[in-house]
């Protein structure tokens, strides 16, 4: 099916989300929506699918125009959707899942048999080895993505929108979705693939919309260069590779023994982690992610109870401290969710700046606050890191996600360190603030902090770390150097052992990537 | 990105190994031992320090029950002492079980578990049973009887709570609905002469009050329990209010104590113990049992019960692929609290009474522990309804006993009965119970 998009423009108050967005998406071809976060890409699908109403505009499908008034409408006119966050009910096993919403009955009641042989026909047809009456919330996160691929397929889905799909990917199932993209385009299916990443971009798309600020900047083919790409879609030119000295580590600063955590139904989430960190090194840890890396942070800082094993900084322990001790022994933190974790979202950005500091000179004593030190701080790191705010006494909400990233990361590096740890330091924020933070965090590292990234992008831990460490299944797999074949971090991160990863890479285990390279498509 | 070209690739990640060792849960010592310290003290209180000598009745058969030849005695008489001995033991003994299988990281999962927590219920309420009616006669069908009577209304409040919270919708009110229910049901039945007419009128009233709830919790996403517990003062104040002057002015137009006719199916109603209390029974007892049957199976396997709880459970997900979350949640709001109109029902038309100010009495509270402890489930509701109404009725049976005869137990401990049950009901005995994901959580759509 031929599907067009003429004009959609789509308004959030005064944000224009979408700017008359043209969009042509021939039968039987993979065509990418490249934007970074908050372009509009989501924003464009959420109307085509019939969960927003579009403020102009018009969608054809095979040039017929079409209207929904719900996703239900956009479903029996063939447009399915794999949305970023999956859209299943945890507790249903796969076949309800799938016939949800179009159930066969058989004398008013369930025909549940039906259903199973629907999803075991389609399983088949792609090779996904689907269990139909698996409980969704047991399964792993690509196999849930399988789920919702068949859900999309059963309703005869002719046009199929990922959003952002590869998010929670390990590299291994990353590849084998785009075999599967292939087979449905090979079939006739339209494809519209979302993302931000660059390298799945070329890998698999026949052609390329490049979205900025909620406007169509232009379009390419998979030819195109990467750096061309990413200026496109940034607006400027941008340097994708971090220049750094190599580090100078010292002593052993951070020193983790047989860290160990369960959830509260009993299953280890972290198992008996042991890690060094050196003065002046930047240790990454990758991993898919929910295999601990989160885990692992709040362990460190004191945010998880019944943490066992042992975590000494310099000597002093830490395991059994609270938060507010391990703070002041010097640790720095950015937690992963910044809008969950990290800031308070209706206090001022100068607010935020002292969250952690508040109770101590020169920001506080006993019960008073001093608001001219906490301002003078702030318009210091407001100039710094280039915030762009009204004012410090904004609130942070109404900041863009860059910015209120850059206010998390100023806070935390704001005083003299003993370790910084940040998960997912720049998720969300917009190339050219990545290229400002990995600076940032670069220069702590050489002031000689012991620095720990934890990131579930593999290229970011590639290029901020100096060793890497894989995590998988609460356990690390192993340390390797930062300059490690990224085949054999591929394997790790889906729970190779450092030994089995590179024996099978040295056996010809290759990834998409790693091929392109060899032929010279990407850098 | 990463093709493995070469199948021989290893197999079988290597450090998934040592995550997968069995371990026993953090707190599996607390179920085992809470159950041998409540068995340990039925042995003492009951058996041990108690006075020897005297003897327990328990009445099997009735007279006038199926009983050809006499074959089942009437009332058989044990010695108090070593029969509560006796029965606390057993009890110990299942106890016991639980220590062994824990210890040994195979604690019983799901039914296993629920049935060997059932038997220890059964033999240590019977330990009880035998100490307290001492030198008494336990009327077994006469308890059963009593405790239909008051499991009714609670069961019919907690298939309320289950409709309306597997949608999604925490239903607070249910206490309102049953006192609506039982004021309609006797306003209604008395202004027209028959108690037909108040069963019909008794759900259409709770309507009102499920209406509003939907209203609010839907329709402006309100904070639901808020919503609840002022709805339910609602209902007392304005039931309260046509009780004192309308209804006390001209009972015998507005407030005549009727009552539905009782249903006997001949034949079984005469076998001893359970005969009556299945099939002696007003409309609204077997109504009941059909109404858990039918919502057992149109919950779990119909169209309309698997989009429901898709609505309790992830309302976006629902949207997605084209149910209708406010939709849904205001027809399950509306079924629920016409379902809990009938129970209110039974508090007036059903038992013969008329209608008293705030005669629901808390049992809206209590239908919704009741909803929780049977997680959910319209076949557990039942049976949470049941637990919790038989502790009432021994309080009832037990408070009525003649003088120098039971255990002499306080009758301010025999009120709080019931309540204890619940707390430790719901505190848990019977594990942790799953909440529908979006229980309480108004559905904004962008």
């Amino acid at each position: 099916m031929k599907l067009e998009l003429r004009g959609i423009t789509k308004v959030f108050g005064t944000f224009v989300a979408n700017d008359s967005i043209e969009l042509v998406v021939e039968p039987g071809e993979i065509h990418s929506l490249l934007g970074e976060n908050g372009a509009g890409k989501s924003t464009l699908m959420n109307v085509l699918y019939g969960l927003y109403r579009p403020d102009g505009g018009e969608i054809l499908l095979d040039g017929r125009p079409a209207r929904f008034g719900g996703p239900g409408d956009a479903m029996r006119a063939g447009i399915g959707m794999v949305h970023q966050h999956f859209m299943l009910v945890p507790p249903f096993t796969v076949a309800e899942n799938v016939v949800l919403g179009h159930e066969p009955t058989s004398g008013g009641l369930l025909d549940l048999a039906s259903a199973r042989r629907t999803v075991r026909e389609i399983s088949s047809r792609f090779g996904f080895d689907l269990d139909p009456d698996a409980v969704v919330e047991d399964l792993p996160v690509g196999a849930q993505q399988r789920v919702e691929i068949i859900k999309a397929l059963s309703r005869r889905a002719e046009v199929l929108v990922l959003d952002e799909p590869t998010a929670v990917l390990t590299p291994h199932e990353t590849d084998e979705l785009m075999d599967i993209m292939r087979q449905l385009r090979d079939e006739g299916t339209s494809i519209v693939f979302i993302t931000h990443k660059l390298r799945e971009v070329k890998a698999v798309s026949d052609r390329i919309t490049v979205i900025r600020r909620g406007k169509v900047v232009g379009t390419a083919d998979p030819s195109t260069d990467q750096t061309e790409l990413a200026s496109l879609m940034v607006g400027r030119a941008v340097e994708l590779s971090l220049a750094k000295e190599p580090a100078a580590p010292g002593e052993i600063a951070l020193s983790v023994r047989g860290l160990s955590l369960e959830d509260a139904a009993g299953t280890a989430v972290l198992d008996g982690v042991d890690l060094d960190v050196a003065e002046g090194e930047v240790l990454g840890v990758a991993g898919v992610q929910g295999n601990g890396q989160t885990e692992l942070t709040e362990a460190l800082l004191g945010l998880q109870k019944d943490v066992r094993g042992s975590v000494r900084l310099g000597g002093q322990e830490l395991v059994g401290r609270s938060t507010r001790q391990i703070l002041d022994a010097g640790v720095g933190f950015v937690p992963e969710d910044r809008t969950h974790d990290a800031l308070v979202a209706d206090f001022s950005v100068a607010e935020n700046l002292v969250l952690d500091q508040h109770h101590r000179a020169p920001y506080g004593s006993g019960p008073v606050l001093h608001p001219a030190a906490i301002r003078e701080r702030a318009t210091r790191e407001v100039g710094e890191y280039d915030v762009r705010t009204g004012s410090i006494d904004d609130p942070v909400s109404t900041l863009s996600g860059g910015n209120q990233q850059k206010v998390v990361m100023a806070r935390a590096l704001g005083r003299d360190l003993s370790l910084f740890i940040a998960s997912q330091p720049t998720r969300g924020v917009d190339v050219g603030s990545i290229e400002f933070l990995h600076r940032r965090i670069i220069a702590e590292r050489d002031k000689g902090t012991p620095v720990v990234i934890v990131s579930t992008e593999l290229d970011e831990v590639i290029q901020l770390a100096d060793r890497i460490a894989v995590m998988y299944r609460g356990a690390i797999l192993g340390v390797v150097p930062a300059d490690e074949d990224r085949d054999v971090l591929g394997l790790m991160m889906a729970g190779y052992t450092v030994e089995a990863a590179r024996e099978a890479v040295a056996a010809g285990a290759r990834t998409t990537d790693s091929q392109l390279v060899d032929e010279g498509e990407i850098a | 990105m990463t093709t493995i070209e070469r199948p021989t690739a290893p197999q079988g990640p290597a450090a998934t190994a040592a995550t997968a060792r069995p371990e026993r849960p953090r707190r599996w010592w607390l179920l085992p031992t809470v159950l041998s310290v409540l068995a340990v003290l039925a042995v003492l209180v009951f058996g041990v320090l108690a006075p020897g000598g005297a003897q327990t009745g328990y009445r099997i058969a009735a007279p006038g029950d199926v009983n050809p030849g006499g074959i089942i005695p009437g009332d058989v008489p044990v010695p108090t002492r070593v029969a509560a001995i006796v029965l606390a033991l057993l009890a110990l003994a299942v106890a016991v079980l639980l220590w062994v299988r824990a210890a040994a990281g195979r604690m019983p999962g799901g039914r296993a578990r629920i049935t060997l927590l059932v038997l220890f219920g059964v033999l240590w309420v019977l330990s009880f049973l035998t100490w307290a009616y001492k030198g008494a006669v336990v009327d077994l069908g006469g308890l059963l009887q009593t405790m239909m009577l008051l499991a009714v209304p609670l069961a019919f409040g907690a298939l309320s709570g289950v409709l309306s919270e597997r949608a999604g919708v925490i239903n607070i009110a249910i206490e309102g609905q049953l006192l609506f229910g039982a004021f309609g049901a006797v306003l209604v039945g008395s202004v027209t002469g028959s108690a037909w007419a108040g069963l019909l009128a008794a759900p259409v009233m709770a309507l009102v009050i499920g209406a509003l709830l939907a209203l609010f919790a839907i329709g402006y996403q309100v904070q639901q329990i808020i919503v609840g517990v002022v709805l339910n003062v609602f209902a007392i104040g304005l039931t309260s209010f046509f009780f004192g002057t309308v209804m006390k002015q001209n009972p015998g137009l507005f407030n005549r104590p009727l009552r539905l006719p009782t249903i006997r199916i001949p034949l079984l109603a005469d076998i001893p113990i359970v005969g009556r209390v299945l099939f002696e029974q007003t409309v609204l007892v077997y109504l009941m049992w059909i109404i858990v049957a039918a919502l057992t199976v149109a919950l779990f396997r119909t169209r309309w019960g698997l989009r429901v709880r898709a609505v309790g459970e992830h309302p976006r997900a629902a949207d997605t692929v084209g149910i209708d979350v406010g939709r849904t949640r205001w027809s399950n709001v509306l079924l629920g609290s016409a379902v809990a109109g009938l129970g209110g029902a039974t508090l007036t038309i059903g038992t013969g009474v008329a209608f008293g100010e705030e005669m629901s009495a808390g049992k809206g509270y209590i239908a919704l522990a009741a909803m929780i402890l049977g997680r959910y489930h319209p076949v557990g509701a039942l049976l949470a309804a049941l637990l919790f109404a038989f502790a009432d009725a021994l309080q009832l049976n037990l408070s009525s006993l003649p003088s120098g005869t039971g255990a002499g137990i306080p009758s301010q401990f025999l009120l709080m009965l019931p309540y204890i049950v619940t707390l430790f009901a719901v505190a848990g005995v019977v594990g942790r119970v799953r909440v529908p994901a979006a229980d309480g959580v108004p559905y904004v759509k962008q």
